[in-house]
């Protein structure tokens, strides 16, 4: 965020407080601002879950109810004060959340879509039954909120209250998208193999993203039961869960800006339609749920992105060009604890008896070889010879029908790739794997997931952040190492492929692995960007590092590397020093055929 | 509550009856799925407006669901000729006209022609499911097909949208009062202690036939082939040139026509409100969520589950039936979940 969009963000914040004080601004418009408010902070977690993480909600209108019973029976039956209940709600929002999250997200995305809309109905069914919710009745008599003899019955008062709390969601939800736990999150959207693989845990990134998403709807209940001074399920049905999804949607489900935006379009949206239709039709009831969804529709057919990016265009044309971001200059000191190293020689890695079936096909075939510390080995063959299928099993990202991997001397076959990124081995992919739409920077941040700690909640209250500054020196020394610092803050996916590749080795080596797998990585280089990659590689190894590559330039191949695997139709057809496989006759046959 | 064997039996019958229909919906929404990706949650739509549209008829006013279909057809028109725009020759055109502006025409001559003579019971039936199935296909074209490369959690957003869209207009052209259709079998069998309306009688033997209908049609025909083709590769489909708007097509009408009888044969038993037809078809979806989105013979059996809990929960405790129902989906979500190792293969749309 550039400091004229810091200036113009904190001029509508001042809009927004200054406004309703101007003599004849309507108590009507302060009620709807702060309906407003209400709904962009359930959009808000909808953009976290949505936008961000990749997953859709049918149930965010349960979460409020949530909320809102929570107080309203704590309230009303054990006498508590509002404020009391406050974190009661958020707790209990949070709770179901993950309760709800835990059975649903290790499936496919659209199963919780599915499971929320079946939550979601079955909660307005339970709250217009129960006694426990005072039935379709509801619960009236919820006390106003108070603090320090201000009265929040006051309509312009409660407007104010909302407005803190769309103000405090927004910054911790920056905050949290900006730290360690938010990029384990938003590397969801890269796919969550690559993920895994630098040690994030994916289920454990979509819960936070479902339950933060859960607390802010229990938040914007807990208002909304204040406010109202009673509640009963209407609100609270799966129709109004996709009308929060609407305003995200219709705002920008990738920006939080989105959120505001679409909060307020479709809330001035439906006051206006709630008057106007049944007028235009002649008759009672929700028809606005037609221009709705129709609404819907046509933006995701026409722009999928919400209007917020159109109107941020707008707005950039107004304002100055941002200052280029500076380039840190390069340091040498590590800025996090390393690993210690095995010494130079010892033997890293013991792969034997390999072998991965696919139904009727062997991909890989009885393979088996040794890595040693310090040193270049290349896997080569031809295509679809098991090179990629050895990678996977060696990562744990394929398990093998048999055999055994042998990592420091621990047994890592049938382990998880996220165990087997802890344990030192980190890599990068023959398809690249990068995060779309994020920075070049984040993206190589996101290696050194394993060596932080700080959680979500230090994260959202920026407690974290001497750790996160040595994360991203440690991004900018990898991303000087590779010779792509002068990218750092552009999008990962405007970078040709051969600089993805470098962006992914950068972010492999910000893990400070002990082996390092590369999967073709001079792939769509130019001659002098190989050049430039094979003395980084050599630099490394002269590090201690171990590198197993595979690769299909054989310059490249011949000149690095110390030792050759050789595949063919997946087994293993030889192995030796570059010199000896160059002149074996077998090797030869399987890359030019046999002479007829 | 003690259940004697009268009761029991009474239960268990209309278990299997709305199990059934339950289980004709999940059929649907795994054609839908499978062929399209699609998440089709509008089908409790077209159940509430085939049985909507036939009480309409049978009353003897012109159901707001021909104009729907007027102008459905019309965008249809519109979306499938800008579509083809580049390579359209005189017999495309002349098809797409013909299907998409000529049909509603010819349903909405036959809907009046239908009050004007009071025509028998089967013809109403039949006008109705002529006005709802061609709505499948002409949403698919105007909805689905422009954005047939979205991801899954993309169309199933649309999907509720139009849900949205749909109830809405439903509630416009019937208005907030349910209906009830006259039943198309009117005798009841009596075996032993037991009472069977002809109406439960119609319902499982149009299921059963149905199903070995669906069955000869994806085992014997070039179509049904090619749609099970689509539903395993829909690439290498495409590539042996079959046609992902035509098998979009067939699995739409296939999903409106059903929906529809779904709705019709319903309605003679219970009373269907415009917005009846959601509640329906979720219990179709966990039937469906139940055999994964891809098994047939899956969803088909925990539909009559479904159907045999839910006339159970409505004897012992009626206020808690649509929540006892939508909870099943809890433990198969849980097992699921438990069978599935890691995910790790699910990015970017």
């Amino acid at each position: 965020m550039s400091a004229a969009h810091r200036a113009v963000a904190l001029l509508l914040l001042a809009l927004a407080i200054l406004a309703p004080l101007l003599p004849g601004f309507p108590p009507f418009w302060v009620t709807l601002l702060s309906y407003i408010g209400l709904s962009a902070l359930v959009a808000l977690g909808l953009v976290v879950l949505v936008g961000v993480a990749g997953l859709t909600s049918f149930g965010q209108a349960m979460f409020v109810g949530f909320g809102a019973y929570t107080t309203a029976i704590l309230t009303t039956r054990y006498g508590f004060s509002p404020w009391a209940t406050l974190p009661v709600a958020l707790v209990v929002s949070g709770l179901l959340a993950w309760g709800i999250g835990a059975i649903t997200l290790r499936l496919k995305g659209h199963y919780l879509a599915i499971a929320t809309i079946a939550w979601n109905v079955s909660f307005f069914y339970l709250a217009g039954n129960l006694d426990f919710f005072q039935r379709n009745d509801g619960i009236s008599g919820i006390p106003a909120i108070t603090l320090f003899g201000i009265d929040f019955a006051r309509s312009m008062n409660f407007y104010w209250l909302v407005l803190a709390c769309v103000v405090l969601a927004i910054l911790l939800t920056r905050n949290l998208l900006d730290s360690r736990a938010g990029r384990a999150v938003r590397a969801l959207r890269g796919g969550a193999l690559a993920a895994e693989s630098f040690g994030v845990n994916t289920f454990n990134a979509r819960v936070l993203a479902f339950v933060y998403a859960g607390v802010l709807a229990g938040l914007s209940g807990w208002l909304y039961a204040h406010l109202q001074r009673a509640v009963n399920p209407s609100p609270f049905g799966i129709n109004m869960s996709i009308d929060y999804l609407l305003m995200a949607v219709a705002g920008g489900v990738h920006n939080i800006g989105g959120a505001l935006l679409g909060a307020a379009i479709v809330t001035l949206l439906r006051d206006q339609l709630q008057t106007l239709l049944p007028w235009l039709l002649n008759a009672q009831g929700n028809f606005e749920t037609i221009v709705f969804g129709g609404l819907l529709i046509l933006i995701l057919q026409f722009s999928p992105q919400g209007l917020w990016p159109h109107l941020m265009k707008l707005v950039s044309r107004l304002l100055p060009r941002p200052a280029e971001a500076p380039v840190p200059p390069i340091s040498e000191a590590p800025p996090l604890p390393l690993r210690a190293q095995p010494a130079r020689g010892a033997e890293v890695l013991r792969a034997s008896e390999l072998r991965k079936q696919f139904g009727g096909l062997v991909a890989v075939d009885n393979v088996g070889f040794t890595l040693n510390a310090g040193e270049v080995v290349g896997l080569i063959g031809p295509n679809g010879a098991g090179k990629s299928t050895t990678f996977n099993l060696l990562t744990g990202v394929l398990a093998a029908t048999k055999g055994n991997v042998a990592f420091l001397g621990e047994e890592i076959c049938g382990s998880t790739a996220r165990h087997i990124a802890t344990r030192g081995v980190a890599r990068t992919f023959q398809h690249v794997k990068l995060v779309r739409g994020m920075s070049v920077l984040d993206n190589v941040a996101l290696g050194a997931h394993l060596r932080g700690a700080a959680g979500p909640l230090s994260a959202a209250l920026h407690l974290d952040r001497a750790e996160e500054a040595r994360i991203f020196a440690l991004a900018w020394q990898q991303l000087h190492r590779v010779g792509l610092a002068q990218c750092a803050h552009l999008v990962a996916d405007d970078l040709s492929l051969g600089q993805q590749r470098l962006v992914e080795i950068a972010r492999a080596l910000c893990l400070d692995p002990v082996l390092l797998l590369l999967d073709e990585p001079a792939a769509g280089l130019r001659h002098l960007e190989k050049a430039a990659l094979a003395r980084l590689l050599d630099r490394l190894r002269q590090d201690g590092m171990t590198i197993l590559l595979v690769e299909h330039d054989m310059d490249f191949v011949m000149n690095l590397t110390d030792r050759l695997v050789v595949m063919n139709f997946g087994a293993e057809l030889a192995q030796g020093r570059p010199k000896d496989i160059q002149g074996n006759p077998a090797v030869i046959d399987a890359y030019l055929g046999t002479a007829a | 509550m003690a259940v004697d064997l009268s009761i029991l039996l009474v239960l268990v019958q209309d278990g299997i009856v709305n199990g059934a229909i339950y289980g004709l919906l999940a059929l649907a929404l795994v054609i839908v799925f499978t062929v399209t990706r699609v998440i089709l949650v509008p089908i409790g739509e077209f159940v509430a407006f085939g049985a909507l549209t036939l009480a309409a008829l049978e009353t003897g006013t012109l159901p707001g669901t021909v104009w729907l279909l007027g102008i459905l057809g019309v965008a249809s028109a519109a979306c499938r000729l800008w579509a083809s725009r580049r390579h359209a020759t005189m017999r495309s055109v002349a098809w797409q006209i013909g299907t998409s502006l000529l049909l509603p025409v010819v349903v909405a001559g036959l809907a009046w022609a239908c009050i004007h003579w009071q025509a028998p019971q089967l013809v109403k039936v039949l006008v109705a499911l002529a006005i709802v199935a061609p709505m499948g296909p002409y949403l698919y074209d105007v909805v689905y097909r422009p954005m047939a490369d979205a991801s899954v959690l993309v169309l199933l957003i649309v999907s509720v949208a139009l849900h949205l869209a749909l109830q809405g207009l439903g509630l416009v052209f019937f208005g907030s009062e349910g209906s009830r259709t006259q039943s198309l079998a009117d005798t009841t069998l009596e075996i032993g202690p037991l009472f069977i309306s002809g109406q439960s009688i119609v319902v499982v033997l149009v299921t059963l036939a149905l199903i070995v209908a669906l069955f000869l049609f994806f085992e014997r025909t070039l179509m049904g082939r090619a749609l099970r083709a689509t539903a395993v590769n829909r690439l290498g489909a495409q590539l042996v040139a079959i046609s992902p708007a035509l098998c979009g097509h067939v699995a739409f009408t296939l999903a409106a026509s059903i929906g529809a009888l779904g709705g019709i044969l319903i309605s003679a038993m219970t009373t269907i409100y415009y917005d009846t037809g959601f509640l329906i078809a979720l219990k179709g979806f966990v039937a469906a969520v139940i055999g994964g989105l891809v098994s047939y013979p899956l969803a088909a059996a925990s539909a009559i589950l479904i159907g045999l809990v839910e006339s159970f929960a409505s004897f012992h405790a009626s206020a808690f039936k649509e929540v006892l129902v939508f909870m099943i989906i809890i433990p198969v979500l849980l097992w699921r979940s438990w069978r599935t190792p890691a995910l790790l293969d699910e990015g970017e749309e």
